[in-house]
């Protein structure tokens, strides 16, 4: 038997436990996940960055995908139901890349013996 | 300005109208399930979810055999990274239209809705123009789908984001269609949220192919 439970919505049809941002926070976060881009190329073209540059480019790119998910597509104000749905197909995702990268030699292997 | 919706617990008021208060604009858009939300925009999740995992396996094949590769071209000799930025640059701006897009439809601006919903269609040709030239310069190059391990493996992901675009962009402008024949509404917001979500994901993934194939050295 399942329980009634009624939500309720503003004029858009849209949950009110937590309203989404607005244009301007939007706009003002577009800029962020542009000049984050600029500092990955920039990052990118810097000889002396060389030993540092996947550590640094990896940090960069998840700091853009976590932005995008949590404020463009909502997750940070939504349900966390989403979230856990979403995160559970990216954790196996990570993990998949993971395991194939020490399965097949691209990382360090550790010493034999 | 913030956008300050009325929060009416239903099932606990009195109608209101009983109270001699007008009552507020309250919409229930999906029919009452089990986990209370809207099963369209749990099952788009679960879509992403398993999109993930999809392209998770490409990106780790294209990682695996990234160097192994007997002849070229090699990825070193055959990127453009300064031209492959400014489609990285399209895309992120495309996910801001498409955002300001649902602000704008949740507020009631069809019109404003429907300039943004074109012009992310709009950016998302340009990244498939770039994506065409891309493809078409290193086919010139002797790069194909069957040259090497580097030719497959980078063509089957890229060519599959690709495809997601395009995907994203007929979807795009079916909801344009729909808005400019008048049948989609302030109360129908729900549509362009799913749509946003999966332009959205088209977009971070194409943030890690940007780091992982173009960045990342070999």
């Amino acid at each position: 038997m399942s329980t009634e439970h009624h939500v309720a919505h503003d004029a858009g049809g849209h949950e009110l436990e937590h309203a989404h941002p607005g244009p301007r926070t939007y706009t003002i976060i577009g800029v962020i996940l542009a000049v984050i881009t600029l500092i990955e190329v920039w990052a990118y073209n810097q000889a002396f960055l060389r030993p540092a540059l996947v550590p640094i480019l990896l940090s960069l790119s998840a700091v853009k995908f976590a932005t995008v998910v949590g404020f463009y597509m909502h997750l940070r104000f939504d349900n966390p139901l989403f979230l856990a749905v979403f995160g559970f197909g990216l954790a196996v995702a990570g993990s998949v890349i993971t395991a194939f990268m020490f399965l097949f030699g691209q990382y360090p292997q550790p010493p034999h013996g | 300005m913030a956008h300050a919706p009325v929060v009416v617990d239903v099932a606990a008021s009195p109608p209101l109208e009983a109270l001699g208060a007008p009552p507020p604009p309250l919409v229930l858009e999906h029919p009452h399930t089990s986990t209370g939300l809207d099963s369209r925009k749990l099952l788009m999740w679960a879509f992403l979810a398993s999109d993930c995992m999809f392209f998770g396996m490409l990106i780790a094949t294209y990682m695996v055999y990234k160097n192994r590769s007997l002849d070229g071209p090699l990825p070193r000799e055959t990127f453009d990274v300064p031209y492959t930025s400014v489609s990285a640059f399209v895309l992120l701006l495309s996910s801001l239209t498409m955002v300001l897009a649902l602000a704008a439809i949740q507020h009631g601006h069809e019109r404003r809705m429907r300039v943004w919903l074109s012009a992310t269609a709009l950016l998302g040709c340009v990244f498939l123009g770039g994506q065409f030239y891309e493809f078409t310069t290193f086919y010139k190059d002797g790069l194909t789908l069957s040259r090497n391990l580097f030719g497959s493996t980078f063509f089957t992901l890229t060519g599959f984001h690709g495809t997601h675009v395009f995907i994203g962009v007929f979807w795009l402008l079916s909801l344009v269609a729909q808005s400019v024949r008048g049948r989609l509404h302030q109360e129908h917001s729900l549509w362009v949220e799913i749509a946003g979500l999966y332009w959205h994901f088209v977009d971070i993934v194409w943030i890690l192919i940007f780091t992982l194939v173009y960045l990342i050295p070999d």
